[in-house]
Formats: C-alpha cells, sequence, structure tokens
C-alpha cells in the first residue's frame, strides 16, 4: 500500500520539475505561446506599430499587407495594434478573476472538508451554492444593470464566479481523501485539520487544482471576450477581442479576416494556456510521473 | 436517506430565500429611487411618480419584498415597464426558446462528452487519446460566438443547411429544432469538451487508486476494471461539472441568443439591461437562479445515488 508523506519543495524536487518540464512537449508549446501574448501585452504597453486608435478610413478593411501584418478594421484601423493593446485586457482581467477564485474558493472548500457535516460545512457550502446560482454572466448583468459596464466590473463578475467552483472542488476531491489511510495515520499522529489539509491534503489534490486553473482561466479569457462581445466588458476606445468580434459580425463576408484573426487570437491564447497547464499537471504530479517510468 | 433528502431540501429552501434577497437588494435597494434610475435624470417627475407608484416604492422595503415573493408564487411577477405587458407572460414566451435550447445543448454534451472521455481514459497515451485530447484542447479553446459565427458562415451562408438566425415557433416542431440546432451545437462545442477532459482526467485518477490495483490483481483487464470500478467512482467530479454545465448553458444563451437573434431569456435580460426595465431583470434573473439551484439540488441528490456513503453521514 502506497503511503505518501509529502516534503516541502527542495532545491533538488524544483531542478526535477525544471528537467520535467523541458521534456513536456505541451508545457514547452503552451508556455511558448503564452510568453508570446504575454510579451505582446507587455510590449503594447510602451509600443505598438500604429496607434490603436488612430482611424485611417481610406484604407479601411484592408487585407494583411507589410504595411498592416493583420489589415485594417472598418474605421481602418491597425488590427495587429489592437490585437496587443486586447491581449493585455484580456489577460489582466482573467488573471485577477482567477486569482480571486484560488485565493478565496480552496481555503473555503479545505475548510468545509475539514469540518464536513457539521453546520460550518452547510454553511460554507450553501453560501457557496448562493453565489453558485449566479453564472458569471447573470453576475455581471446584475452589476452591470446598477453600474453600467466596464473592465473592472467583468473582473468581479467573473471572479466572484470562480470563488464557488475552487469551494466545491476543493472541497469534492478532499473529502474522498479524509477517509484514506494516510490522513488516519497523521490524525493519529496528532496533527490538526488545519496541518492536515495544507500538509497533506492540498498537495494531493494540487493535481485537480491545476487542470481546473487552467480551465478556468481559458474561461476567464472567454468569458472576458463573451462580455466584451454583448457590450459588458471594458469599454470603447480601449480595444478587446470581444468588441473586435461584434463589430467584425457584420463584415464578415465582405472582410473575413477582421473576424477571423480576434478569434484566433483568443483561440491560441486559450489553447497556449490550457497545454501549459496540462504539462505542468504531468510535471507535478508524482503518481503521473511515478506511472511513466 | 430520508435525513439526507430533508437537508438537502431545507437548504434549497434556504438557497432560494437568499438568493432572492440578493436579487431584491442589487436591483431595488442599491439604486436608491429604483423609479427615477429606469427613467433617467432627465425624466418629468409625474411619470417618476406614477413608476413609483407602480413598484410600490413608497412603501416599506420588507413590504415590496414580500409582495414580489407572494406575487411570483401565484404567478404574477409584474407588468413590464418598456412592453407594457405581464412579465410573467414575457417569460413563458421566452422560455420556450431558452429551456429547450440549453437542455438540447446539454444532452449534446453529454453524448459527445462521455463517450469520449472514456475512449480517451482507456486508451490513455494511444493515438486515439491524442486524437480526442487534441480536439478537446481546441474546442475548449474556441468562444462560442465566435465558433457560432464560424457555423452560420458556413451552414447558413454558405451551404444554406440551417437558417442564420430567427425561431419559427413551436407550430412545427421539425422546423422548431431545426432553427436550435446551430445555436445548440455552438454551446455544446465547448462544453463537452471541457466535460470530456474532466471525465478523463477524473476516471485516469480513480485507475490509479489501490481498489483498481486490487481489481486486477483479480484478474480484471484494465479496461473491465474501469467499467466495473473507476466510471462510477470517477463520477462525482463529472456530475459537479456536468451541474455548473447546465447553469452556464441557461445563463449562456444571453450570448448565443444574441448571435442568432433567437427571443429566448437571454435576450429578455439583455434588452432589460440596456432599457433600464429592472421589473423584468429582477424577475428573469429570479427564475434563472431559481433553476440553477434546482439543478445543484439534483446534482447534490445524485451524490448521493452514486456514492453510497453519503447517504450515511
Amino acid at each position: 500500500m502506497s503511503v505518501e508523506f509529502t516534503t516541502p519543495v527542495s532545491s533538488e524536487k524544483a531542478d526535477s520539475y525544471v528537467r520535467a518540464a523541458l521534456r513536456s512537449p505541451s508545457f514547452m508549446v503552451g508556455a511558448t505561446i503564452t510568453a508570446i501574448v504575454v510579451l505582446m501585452a507587455l510590449v503594447s504597453l510602451v509600443w505598438t506599430p500604429y496607434s490603436y486608435a488612430a482611424q485611417d478610413i481610406p484604407n479601411r478593411l484592408k487585407g494583411i499587407s507589410a504595411a498592416h501584418w493583420f489589415g485594417t478594421d472598418h474605421f481602418g484601423r491597425d488590427i495587429f495594434s489592437m490585437i496587443m493593446v486586447g491581449a493585455r485586457t484580456s489577460i489582466a482581467v482573467a488573471l485577477v478573476a482567477v486569482g480571486v477564485g484560488v485565493v478565496a474558493g480552496v481555503p473555503l472548500g479545505l475548510w468545509a472538508a475539514a469540518k464536513r457535516g457539521s453546520l460550518l460545512d452547510e454553511i460554507i457550502m450553501r453560501a457557496n451554492d448562493l453565489v453558485f446560482a449566479f453564472p458569471a454572466l447573470l453576475i455581471a448583468v446584475l452589476i452591470t444593470a446598477i453600474f453600467g459596464p466596464g473592465a473592472v466590473n467583468a473582473i468581479i463578475a467573473i471572479g466572484i464566479f470562480n470563488i464557488p467552483v475552487f469551494a466545491r472542488l476543493s472541497r469534492g476531491a478532499a473529502l474522498s481523501l479524509w477517509q484514506r489511510e494516510f490522513i488516519l495515520a497523521a490524525r493519529v499522529a496528532g496533527k490538526g485539520a488545519v496541518r492536515i489539509s495544507f500538509e497533506h491534503i492540498l498537495p494531493n489534490i494540487l493535481n485537480t487544482l491545476v487542470v481546473q486553473v487552467t480551465i478556468q482561466f481559458a474561461l476567464g479569457i472567454l468569458a472576458d471576450a463573451g462580455l466584451a462581445y454583448v457590450g459588458l466588458g471594458a469599454q470603447p476606445p480601449t480595444p478587446t477581442w470581444g468588441k473586435m468580434l461584434a463589430d467584425a459580425q457584420t463584415l464578415v463576408a465582405l472582410a473575413p479576416h477582421v473576424a477571423i484573426i480576434p478569434g484566433l487570437a483568443i483561440v491560441l491564447t486559450v489553447l497556449g494556456l490550457n497545454l501549459m497547464g496540462d504539462g505542468l499537471r504531468d510535471i507535478f504530479d508524482p503518481r503521473l510521473r511515478r506511472g511513466r517510468r | 436517506m430520508p435525513a439526507y433528502l430533508a437537508g438537502r431540501i431545507l437548504s434549497l429552501l434556504l438557497s432560494l430565500v437568499a438568493a432572492s434577497i440578493v436579487i431584491f437588494l442589487v436591483l431595488e435597494v442599491v439604486p436608491g429611487d429604483a423609479a427615477r434610475f429606469m427613467l433617467g435624470l432627465n425624466a418629468d417627475p409625474a411619470s417618476v411618480a406614477a413608476l413609483r407608484a407602480q413598484m410600490g416604492l413608497d412603501q416599506p422595503v420588507l413590504v415590496r419584498y414580500f409582495a414580489w415573493i407572494i406575487g411570483m408564487l401565484h404567478g404574477d411577477f409584474g407588468i413590464s415597464y418598456t412592453y407594457r405587458v405581464p412579465v410573467a407572460e414575457l417569460i413563458s414566451a421566452r422560455l420556450v426558446v431558452s429551456l429547450p435550447l440549453a437542455i438540447y445543448a446539454l444532452l449534446l454534451t453529454l453524448v459527445i462528452a462521455f463517450p469520449a472521455g472514456i475512449f480517451a481514459a482507456s486508451r490513455r497515451n494511444s493515438k486515439g487519446d491524442l486524437a480526442v485530447m487534441g480536439a478537446t484542447q481546441l474546442g475548449v479553446a474556441v468562444p462560442n460566438f465566435w465558433f457560432a459565427m464560424l457555423l452560420v458562415l458556413v451552414f447558413a451562408v454558405s451551404l444554406h443547411w440551417f437558417s442564420a438566425g430567427g425561431f419559427p415557433g413551436w407550430q412545427n416542431p421539425w422546423l422548431a429544432l431545426r432553427a436550435l440546432t446551430l445555436p445548440a451545437i455552438a454551446l455544446a462545442l465547448p462544453q463537452a469538451s471541457i466535460l470530456a477532459r474532466v471525465m478523463r482526467s477524473a476516471l485516469l485518477d480513480t485507475l490509479g487508486e489501490d481498489y483498481i490495483r486490487s481489481a486486477r490483481a483479480k484478474g480484471l483487464t484494465r479496461n473491465e476494471a474501469l467499467w466495473r470500478h473507476a466510471l462510477r467512482n470517477a463520477l462525482i467530479p463529472v456530475l459537479t461539472i456536468v451541474g455548473l454545465q447546465f447553469s452556464f448553458l441557461l445563463a449562456g444563451g444571453i450570448i448565443i441568443e444574441n448571435v442568432f437573434f433567437l427571443p429566448g431569456l437571454g435576450r429578455l435580460v439583455f434588452q432589460g439591461i440596456t432599457q433600464r426595465d429592472l421589473i423584468v431583470v429582477k424577475s428573469v434573473v429570479m427564475l434563472l437562479v431559481f433553476a440553477v439551484i434546482l439543478v445543484n439540488f439534483l446534482v447534490d441528490l445524485s451524490y448521493a445515488l452514486v456514492d453510497p456513503r453519503l447517504r450515511h453521514r
């Protein structure tokens, strides 16, 4: 029977992670794509080929060329510059929203699992259900109905929705672990619920959490694009990939690149993040690595 | 089991009460004077006073809350400010589009995800697994409204197999289903990709457990162990995600309904937002939230069916 006792990450272990990362094709491809998108977003802070707001009506809806790498939109704006600035908004919204979900949701889920069956568990999970009952779009709808649309409201809406996702998942995964022998051993050894949750439960559910973080990050980018598409996200003149698609919808037969390029930007970014997450899962999960040997 | 059931029903009711309080507070108390908020700053005082009277805003908050709840229990959702018709009529007309769309999309999701996830897990690291994972990787990454635009471009504009949008009503169920097919596919594909990945990952997790090793030691093949033991144990995380997905499919309709110009609840609530018709927004959001809470309740009950240990807690 395997007994897993988790030790803190040593420098030796960190080295083995790096070696495993370099050997994982999905991590390397995903990390490269993600790095390119992040780099684009960062460079856009100091430089873009054209001003993203500069209109050039005579050159509207121009295709891909040396002057305009991704062509121009219906106002003659440079699509490459808009994609660069759009990357900034998307990453910021999704990153903060996932952070909110993890930081608030995981401890809540672990706590509920540690006190499973108690009134506290019931209160935490019912409070989660309550938030859970409001899909991100509905939270965005409620917030927007009163405060109007904007990037911050998009972050709040997606972030709030992420909390019960991580709480439920952590609790569900932790519950089955609490029945296992190695947890019983830790309890017999006199460890408290908090210590067991963080030393034994958390490392053993990281696999599930990492997969979920990638899913929620991907969903964050997608939700941000969706909110921007229906006009509930960051407002013009800030370019967002979702708004670019909304503008392109009626032009798709006339100038397909206007609709295809922002969509591809979203797909590539989400794909990169997911591939990186898959790679990380293989790298971090001791059971998967043992199985491979 | 009766105690488990009673506990779930109690929490279902508490969740509904709590959700209704949140919605009421956000939409009726936060804006201050809801009538002035709805009509804008430049509205003439007489219209504001009329709307205030119609909404019963001169009464205490508690009275208004209970009037709203009791009204809804009797099927009275108030009168829409912009449409000038009972909100209940608007909702029932839109529900016959949104609910079938969500169910259609959920069925497509399950039909695609379960076989794909089980196939990939049972043939881990094979070419088939890689192909399924590659396809779902792409499916997860595609925004559903962009996918919807591409579907319209290919299957409506170029091939003329489906209409590009609109809904003909249920007089002819075949035409209605046809109108909902592209929207359902657009909604289902990304969800099916997510679910297939969760299914595969949950199965692989359980396949690494000691009891699977025991089952293999007893002489079961890997696939027999998967079907007899791993599948049932992998269902809890899968059910959690299915519950989440149904609520996404219901509310996610907002966006897809916009692409296809479907007269559903999503579009109703979105129009309510832009027209500041808080009476419509309040009732539609409450109805969607009610549906989500009910689905979560059913998912909770199904946990007990899947894992008998939970019944005896």
